[in-house]
């Protein structure tokens, strides 16, 4: 079928004038993105997977040896690592938790029609536009615990929410609640006007309650798109590595993405870091393949 | 046990007002139909009695109690909605045992009236599966099921079968009226099709941009029409309207239309029952079944030509030249042979309706 409607060009067009077939333009539109993608994405990843076999360091000149697995062992055996996976664990489930519960919750007020509806949906939108690096630098100011206004605001004296080691990380995953929250929110109003408006007149008829209709209608009817929102977020906060570095120094902020950057560029143990890139890779990739699963089950409904 | 009044309803959408003044009462187990074009503020009626929609001026009452204040959910009625409304992500038992555990109804109890309406309505197969697997006609059995369950003070219904085909529709028709009759229980049902009003009401409501244009059983709305505007909406085929003089010609009225050289002979009380009627501004209303055709000529009818022949299966609608207007008449099939046939017509005066120009309001003369 597909291959008949790709011969179908129109006999009276230049292109047909020239000799050139259907299939002659759509390989002209596609084969430039296609070696765009292999050039700078494929190759890179594979040549790295090489690497990460490797003593490879970039910056010296000797010639590197293959050390088959020892990376990979090292790596795995190494505490301080250990520590950096369960730093950016804890970090992705609050902010990632907080980003849901707030989206969902900015999307529930806005899903209602109110005066200036579309301005307010569009400056609550505003923080997700911003460069990362320049929020991370902003809410350094914000923090800033001899002047910032959010110690003056809340009264909390000098509290010096990105030097103290309990709470740097925490004070980093609240920034990142505040710049993605209206990802969630964008998605989460997508869903919930997409829930029919009969749907909620035929549960008032049938005498359900605020929370009865939310938890049975809404939140069923939605839930597909949360997934997405929230494997997207996931994603994203597994790799999160400019708002921390710009914002903190302390060792309990030490995402995996931190870490990688140091021993890559800092420390220039090339083979070592594309090995630890990998296993976040993988990592990320088990996690995403777990909700699709889940999202598939859900969407069967 | 309920009875519905609607006292002096008014509502507005922005500055225009869709209802005007409306007032009616519904007894108990009453099968009320609100029939009228899209637009003629029926579906609002009836939103406005669910508690979908709020109303401007006027009262609601169910069983006395005003609750026109009160939500949806407080009202205690069921509704089944034209777009059926069934929840997506439910089975067919959560569907109609949704309005019961919304009120925490126990599990058990549940089961039972679940189990007892798919009985009614024969869905007890289909109760595993999701609205998506079912056919049109078996998502209209689950909605009405899940109005049915919890055994609400009234039924509204919202063109329920209007997105059916034909054949389901009139199934449908017949399941609908069966459950009233076993069921009973007082209900407001909102349609365009007057066929199915026809069919199903105890009293039709006919309504026109935002009024009520006349309450009375089928058979007095098609029967006694009270305007115009009824008389051509309710029948089908449509009523004939025609301008009418009427004149005393040798002890007998006759009753000219569209500037035929004669008029048709009717009794001479029509004079005397029209009342100064007789000069202007007065419109002849006859169904095709009151015009009656014939091939030979006979006293009384006059003889006109065939124009166009709609044949229906059943009987043909003959469209005949009577001067300048045409009257539509109802044959038998195959009656009139071809357009330009000439055939001999008379008016059967017992069922001409008599109609003022200006107001469309019937003058109520029957012969």
């Amino acid at each position: 079928m597909a291959s008949v409607a790709l011969t179908n060009l129109d006999p009276a067009s230049r292109a047909a004038a020239r000799g050139w077939s259907d299939l002659t333009i759509r390989n002209l539109f596609i084969i430039p993105t296609l070696v765009f993608l292999i050039v700078f994405n494929i190759f890179p990843l594979i040549y790295s997977l090489g690497y990460s076999f490797t003593n490879f360091a970039a910056n010296r000149a000797e010639p590197w040896q293959f050390v088959g697995l020892q990376n990979y062992r090292e790596l795995l055996s190494d505490d301080h690592i250990w520590s950096n996976f369960v730093i950016t664990a804890k970090y992705v489930i609050v902010s990632v938790a907080g980003q849901m519960v707030v989206g969902f919750g900015l999307a529930l007020l806005l899903n209602r029609s109110f005066p200036m509806k579309g301005l307010i949906t569009t400056l609550l939108l505003l923080p997700m536009m911003m460069s990362a690096a320049v929020v991370g630098l902003f809410w350094q100011l914000l923090y800033s615990p001899s002047w910032g206004p959010i110690n003056y605001v809340f009264g909390l004296g000098d509290f010096a929410w990105l030097s103290n080691p309990d709470s740097a990380l925490y004070a980093v995953a609240i920034t990142d609640i505040w710049m993605w929250s209206p990802f969630v929110m964008l998605l989460s109003l997508a869903g919930l006007s997409a829930v029919p408006q009969h749907l909620y007149e035929a549960a008032a008829i049938d005498r359900a309650g605020w929370w009865y209709t939310f938890t049975r209608i809404t939140l069923p009817l939605v839930s597909p798109i949360l997934l997405i929102a929230l494997i997207f977020r996931t994603m994203e906060a597994f790799k999160t590595f400019d708002i921390a570095y710009t914002m903190t120094t302390q060792p309990t902020a030490e995402l995996i993405a931190i870490r990688l950057y140091k021993q890559a560029f800092q420390q220039w143990d090339t083979g070592k870091s594309c090995a630890l890139a990998y296993i976040v890779l993988i990592m990320v990739l088990a996690i995403t393949n777990l909700y699709v699963k889940y999202l598939n089950k859900v969407k069967e409904r | 046990m309920t009875q519905i009044e609607l006292r002096g309803i008014e509502k507005f959408f922005g500055a225009v007002q869709v209802i005007h003044n409306l007032n009616l009462a519904i007894a108990d187990n009453e099968f009320i139909v609100l029939l009228g074009q899209s637009g003629c503020g029926k579906t609002t009626t009836l939103r406005a009695v669910a508690g979908l929609e709020t109303i401007d001026k006027g009262d609601i009452l169910i069983d006395g109690k005003p609750v026109q204040h009160l939500k949806a959910a407080d009202r205690d009625i069921a509704m089944v909605f034209q777009s059926f409304s069934l929840y997506p992500h439910m089975t067919v038992f959560e569907n109609v045992a949704f309005p019961l555990r919304a009120t925490r109804m126990s599990s058990g109890e549940v089961d039972k009236s679940v189990r007892e309406v798919a009985r009614v309505l024969r869905i007890t197969d289909l109760l595993d599966k999701r609205p998506s697997a079912l056919s049109g006609g078996d998502m209209q059995r689950v909605a009405i099921g899940r109005a049915l369950v919890r055994r609400p003070k009234a039924m509204l219904m919202d063109e329920p079968i209007g997105a059916l085909d034909a054949k389901l529709r009139e199934e449908m028709r017949a399941e609908i009226k069966r459950l009233h009759v076993k069921q009973g229980s007082t209900t407001i049902y909102v349609t365009h099709d007057q066929i199915e009003a026809m069919s199903l009401a105890d009293r039709i409501v006919i309504m026109h941009e935002g009024f009520i244009q006349q309450v009375g059983t089928p058979d007095e709305v098609y029967s006694h029409p009270a305007n115009l505007f009824v008389a051509q909406f309710v029948g089908s085929p449509v009523m004939n309207i025609a301008e009418a003089r009427v004149a005393d010609q040798a002890g007998a009225a006759s009753v000219t239309v569209g500037e035929a050289p004669a008029g048709f002979e009717f009794p001479h009380q029509l004079l005397s029952k029209l009342n100064g009627h007789s000069s202007g501004g007065l419109t002849l209303g006859i169904r095709p079944e009151g015009v009656l055709v014939r091939h030979d000529a006979a006293p009384g009818y006059m003889p006109v030509e065939a124009s166009i022949i709609e044949p229906l299966g059943s009987f043909d609608i003959v469209d005949l030249k009577v001067g300048s207007t045409m009257l539509r008449a109802r044959t038998k099939a195959g009656y009139v042979s071809g357009p330009g046939e000439r055939v001999h017509v008379r008016i059967d005066p017992e069922q001409a309706h008599f109609f003022d120009t200006a107001s469309g309001k019937s003058l109520g003369v029957r012969l």
